[in-house]
């Protein structure tokens, strides 16, 4: 392996499986809380995705909370949407990204406009990921979309995101191949909960090099479920995962408790996992124990 | 077509504020189509500001507001009536509420909301099909414009919310991008989706839009 970007990069590079986890940054610039749930994960994991206006639900700036994350010593992937940047915006903040020392980027087209807090906002998509992942590797390749030369190129290890369980799949299959094409290293995926789905998603994309994280998400209630399944898009929680945290006497361990099912099924098809807690972040040790 | 949808009577009353006397003008293609600003809704108008103790000067229903000499004209027309009233209302769109402006240096009002370019699938339903954007790819997208069809305008396929080809954004629509890669499966050109697509060349859509065709 050439000079490893990250420590995410290294690890994948050599298959060592590796667990990330999701921590969304304040709405507001305290970022207390943020730094002290980052830094409780930072032991057990080896990247932490800062989430980029999740949902078109307006918070404090990605970029901005992972340099935070990065003087602390915890390792950030940075969330980078579409939706509210134009081309110019992009680079501009990607370089800015770059000169601050982030090396993680996931490239992202963005949830719309309508599901989050800023509804009546103009959404932007001027690039879509596959344009974004492109532009990126121009900007690594030391030039802009616009062919101007850069001083001093970026270097990124570049991710995309992954619905392996959305159909059919051979629609997402095309854009995931232009992905790849466009220099996404690895996938971050939307939360498993059909292993074969899972397999059948690695086995045609293992080919191409490209690595799996798979995402785990936590449930704490059979409500949550459902409001997720209503209100978030990309998200889909089967009935009979909802069900069973129905009839738990004690959903939030059920919910622990499929999550670790799920993670030790999607281990066998992925080279990592990616945990979403939906804000309980301290839990995540007990899943990754549960799997490891 | 050009898609208009009326403003609520509140609203225009407010914009028409201490305007007593109001001359009416109508259009007679797009805004006759969708209900919003042909004779039957220049009537309806002339009613409601009637009621709302407004004096109508008069009205014309023009061939097409969009035309600037045409709408020069007709106005001219109707020089008395214009210039007995304190603002000119206009049930066009917004190229038909300019095209009265321009003409009559006198308070213009909007009385329509303009809100896209339209196909009629039925007697008053109506579908954007068209944004406009200055570079037509529907040649490599089956026919099916995924600037348009896609809310969020994707070039390259669907986005993750996609499940089921149904959209994110609405569980009832198809995904623009599930309509074409069936359209594009069907007429046996898979190698149009393996082409990856540049982005889009804004500089095709300057504002404001000119064109002059050559002599």
């Amino acid at each position: 392996m050439n000079n490893p970007l990250s420590n995410l990069h290294r690890k994948l590079a050599v298959s060592e499986f590796v667990f990330t986890a999701e921590v969304c940054p304040p709405k507001g610039c305290d970022t207390s809380l943020f730094i002290q749930q980052s830094k409780a994960l930072a032991g057990v994991v080896d990247a932490i995705n800062v989430t980029d206006n999740q949902g078109a639900n307006m918070r404090i700036s990605p970029l901005a909370a992972s340099a935070l994350l990065l003087r602390e010593g915890i390792e950030p992937i940075l969330q980078f949407t579409c939706r509210d940047r134009n081309r110019l915006a992009l680079q501009s903040d990607l370089l800015g990204a770059a000169a601050m020392g982030i090396t993680n980027v996931l490239a992202l087209t963005g949830d719309h406009i309508s599901f989050g807090d800023h509804k009546t906002a103009k959404a932007v998509f001027d690039l879509d990921s596959v344009q974004l992942l492109e532009g990126i590797r121009m900007l690594q390749g030391g030039t802009d979309l616009s062919g101007k030369k850069l001083e001093g190129a970026p270097s990124f290890f570049t991710g995309a995101a992954a619905a392996p369980e959305a159909e059919p799949f051979e629609l997402t299959l095309f854009k995931l191949n232009k992905k790849i094409a466009a220099g996404a290293g690895f996938f971050q995926t939307q939360a498993i909960f059909n292993t074969v789905k899972l397999e059948r998603f690695s086995s045609r994309l293992n080919p191409s090099g490209v690595k799996i994280i798979a995402g785990i998400l936590l449930l704490k209630s059979a409500p949550m479920a459902r409001f997720i399944n209503k209100n978030i898009p990309g998200l889909r929680i089967p009935d009979e995962i909802i069900c069973e945290l129905e009839s738990s006497t004690n959903p939030t361990q059920t919910g622990i408790d499929i999550a670790i099912r799920l993670a030790r099924a999607a281990k066998a098809h992925s080279h990592g996992l990616h945990i979403m807690a939906m804000g309980r972040e301290e839990v995540i040790p007990e899943i990754i124990k549960g799997v490891i | 077509m050009i898609i208009s949808q009326k403003k609520p009577l509140e609203t225009i009353l407010e914009s028409l504020g201490e305007s007593r006397s109001v001359f009416l003008i109508g259009c007679a293609k797009c805004a006759t189509v969708c209900k919003s600003g042909g004779e039957e809704e220049v009537w309806q108008m002339q009613e409601a500001l009637h009621s709302a103790g407004r004096e109508v000067t008069g009205s014309i229903i023009i061939d097409e507001a969009c035309h600037m000499l045409r709408v020069g004209r007709d106005l001219r027309g109707k020089q008395q009536m214009v210039d007995d009233a304190d603002a000119l209302l206009v049930m066009a769109c917004g190229a038909g509420i300019q095209s009265v402006s321009a003409a009559v240096p006198k308070r213009t009002v909007a009385a329509l909301d303009s809100m896209f370019l339209g196909n009629i699938r039925r007697f008053g339903q109506f579908e954007q099909k068209c944004s406009l954007c200055g570079e037509c790819i529907l040649s490599e997208t089956a026919g099916i414009c995924p600037v348009t069809a896609c809310p969020k305008g994707l070039l390259n396929g669907p986005c993750g919310g996609m499940d089921n080809g149904r959209c994110e954004t609405d569980p009832e629509a198809e995904c623009a991008w599930a309509q074409i890669f069936s359209r594009i499966t069907n007429d046996g050109r898979e190698m149009d989706l393996d082409r990856s697509v540049p982005p889009k060349n804004y500089a095709k859509i300057p504002k404001p839009g000119k064109l002059t065709l050559p002599k």
